[in-house]
């Protein structure tokens, strides 16, 4: 008989030593939380007279954040599941491609090329889950190839059948129907109209538009930044689902001891990857009216970015969606933000790689606090 | 203490091609019974908790729960039926809080068709009561398993797997990587653990430990029993002869001054 060492309940006194500031440092939103405000202020500074504050230059960061935003999520749920998508750009060209071609050149309805696109394109990300769980390779190898693969074949199916890699006629070809608008369209516009009544924000003085409000709605692409934001973020932290992909990331090994399902929740998130990536896609082939095959070049790393500047490890298992949210809105304002202040935008590069080093830094200082690693 | 064993292997033989493993062993475990499987390095340990735990099928042997035979046909099935294997480097993971840890794979859900969220209320006050049963004083269940000490990552999936009704608990070297207050600690567990009338299988190959809290030995040698005592019938030194097979051991041990 063992005799009950004194000390059992009391072992615990090495983990109260935790100050309050150490505990709050211990959150992944906290450096994209800072870094938001921080970007805030330099632009308030320094461009607050320009009209990036404005409505008008609110709405142009705005939508270009939300783009961020739509592939940012995905790849934020994907990446602390434990792996990487790199072929969300090549998506991106292909699932626009695919619409286009479908709907201009063959005579789809636009619905059911969307539709159509949606579903090619979520077979693909299924495919690349399939394979990283079948040959237990890195994702980031599976998914470099489906980079250049896809890539490849949008532009080859763009010229075999159109003799040319930008396909136009997409809103003559949206005209009238009734998913297409889900993507293209723009919401609250009264509200703006009264706004603009209420002499609030600015109305165009000049041209054909002289009197409408400069803002004239909400795009849809907006919206899907926010619904995606808001779904993934209750996924991940209120339901069962969630506690997968964190486990599922965090020690696929142990998460398949108590029966976490781990592939298939592996696949699941580089389904929803490319289902982001196509939202992307659609959004920009309504807005732009056409297709292009280059469209998308480089967006599987800015998506990587922002989820790290939004407190992610690499490695999996830790992020969140709020965080890589606040990461794509730092990269859409800085990237803008840079314009209105007249700054060469050339610096923006520079600017995102010494963001990321730091990001990365800070966060695998933050994974040692968690981890207790020394 | 009761006639039928809760789990009974007899004579289990696995062979992975040309090899081995596994060549006749025999053990068992009563309730509230902790049976302690001492061997060296390569004596079949892993293995054989592994078919136990339904990851491995024997090549031949029954096993036998209440007197009944199964067959495991994968580790959930071994689970189902009650049979809770704790890994000793795989038990936690490190960067999420112990709430989540000790829930994963089974949480607990409200709401109603496809609006059914997690039910952080439960699963947390779970949790805290589990610990606290267990002798650790949680400061918050979210806190990070990364912050618990390893003795205390043990405990947590120790209470995990009693939580979610182990009537079999297979305990994989969980004091081999332990300092001496945690070890100590972890020995509490079991203890309380087998008062509660859960069966535990203690595979460990430090004498000590085992001597501190087992019920029974059985000494695995090369695939097969050495054999099986119960306490008392064996001194600490000839469990440790049995399990590294001899007479150099001894010479050794007593050339160093003591007991390894």
């Amino acid at each position: 008989m063992v005799e009950q060492p004194s000390g059992v309940a009391a072992a615990d006194e090495r983990i109260q030593r935790q100050s309050a500031l150490r505990r709050a440092f211990v959150r992944p939103e906290l450096g994209a939380m800072t870094g938001t405000v921080l970007v805030f202020v330099y632009f308030a500074l320094v461009a607050g007279g320009t009209g990036m504050f404005a409505a008008d230059g609110i709405m142009n960061w705005g939508v270009v954040s939300a783009q961020f935003v739509i592939i940012a999520v995905g790849a934020c749920l994907l990446m602390i599941a434990g792996e990487f998508d790199l072929s969300v750009g090549s998506m991106i060209g292909f699932a626009g491609i695919v619409i286009a071609l479908l709907s201009v050149h063959l005579g789809w309805p636009m619905w059911a090329a969307i539709i159509a696109a949606f579903i090619v394109a979520m077979l693909i990300g299924m495919a690349n889950g399939y394979l990283v769980i079948k040959t237990g390779l890195p994702s980031f190898i599976v998914t470099l190839a489906s980079l250049y693969i896809l890539r490849g074949l949008t532009i080859y199916f763009s010229i075999a059948t159109t003799r040319q890699t930008i396909i136009g006629g997409v809103r003559e070809a949206a005209e009238g129907d009734w998913l297409a608008p889900l993507f293209g369209g723009k919401i609250l516009g009264f509200v703006f109209t009264w706004l603009a009544d209420m002499g609030l924000i600015a109305t165009f003085t000049a041209g054909n538009r002289a009197g409408q409000p400069v803002v004239d709605g909400i795009p849809m692409l907006m919206v899907w930044a926010l619904a995606l934001i808001i779904f993934g973020h209750i996924l991940l932290t209120r339901t069962r689902f969630g506690n997968w992909i964190y486990a599922a990331g965090g020690d696929a090994k142990a998460a398949r001891y108590v029966g976490v399902p781990v592939n298939r929740v592996k696949i699941a998130m580089f389904v929803f990857s490319a289902f982001c990536a196509t939202v992307f896609a659609t959004c920009q082939v309504m807005e732009f009216g056409s297709a292009a095959a280059d469209r998308g070049l480089l967006k599987e790393f800015e998506a990587i970015i922002a989820v790290v500047i939004g407190g992610a490890l690499l490695t999996g298992g830790y992020g969140s969606v709020v965080g890589a949210a606040l990461g794509a809105l730092i990269f859409g304002v800085v990237q803008q933000g840079l314009f209105f202040a007249g700054v060469e935008s050339s610096l923006f590069r520079v600017f995102l790689g010494v963001i990321l080093l730091f990001a990365v830094i800070l966060n695998t200082y933050i994974r040692r606090l968690i981890t207790g690693e020394r | 203490m009761a006639d039928t064993p809760l789990i009974e292997l007899i004579d289990i033989k696995k062979q992975f091609g040309p090899v081995i493993a596994l060549n006749g062993v025999s053990v068992s475990v009563m309730p509230g019974e902790c049976h302690c499987l001492l061997g060296d390095n390569g004596a079949g340990k892993s293995t054989f908790i592994k078919t136990m735990a339904g990851v491995h099928k024997p090549t031949s042997g029954e096993i036998r729960m209440n007197g009944q035979q199964v067959n495991f046909a994968n580790p959930r099935d071994a689970m189902t039926a009650g049979v809770a294997t704790v890994y000793q480097d795989l038990a936690m993971i490190p960067l999420m809080s112990v709430t989540r840890n000790f829930w994963m794979g089974r949480e607990p859900r409200k709401g109603w068709g496809p609006f059914q969220f997690l039910d952080m209320e439960k699963a947390n006050q779970v949790t805290l009561e589990e610990m606290r049963r267990m002798g650790i004083n949680l400061r918050e269940p979210d806190q990070a398993v990364g912050t618990l000490s390893g003795g205390e990552r043990q405990t947590v999936a120790i209470a995990r797997a009693v939580y979610f009704g182990a009537k079999v608990l297979i305990l994989d070297e969980p004091t081999s990587a332990l300092g001496v207050r945690q070890t100590a600690n972890v020995l509490a567990t079991i203890d309380r653990v087998r008062k509660t009338g859960v069966g535990i299988i203690f595979i460990t190959h430090n004498v000590r430990h085992a001597m501190a809290v087992g019920d029974r030995f059985t000494v695995l040698n090369r695939g097969k029993t050495l054999g099986t005592a119960r306490k008392g019938e064996l001194k600490p030194e000839e469990l440790q002869d049995m399990m590294a097979g001899g007479a150099e051991l001894a010479e050794l041990s007593s050339s160093l001054g003591g007991t390894i």
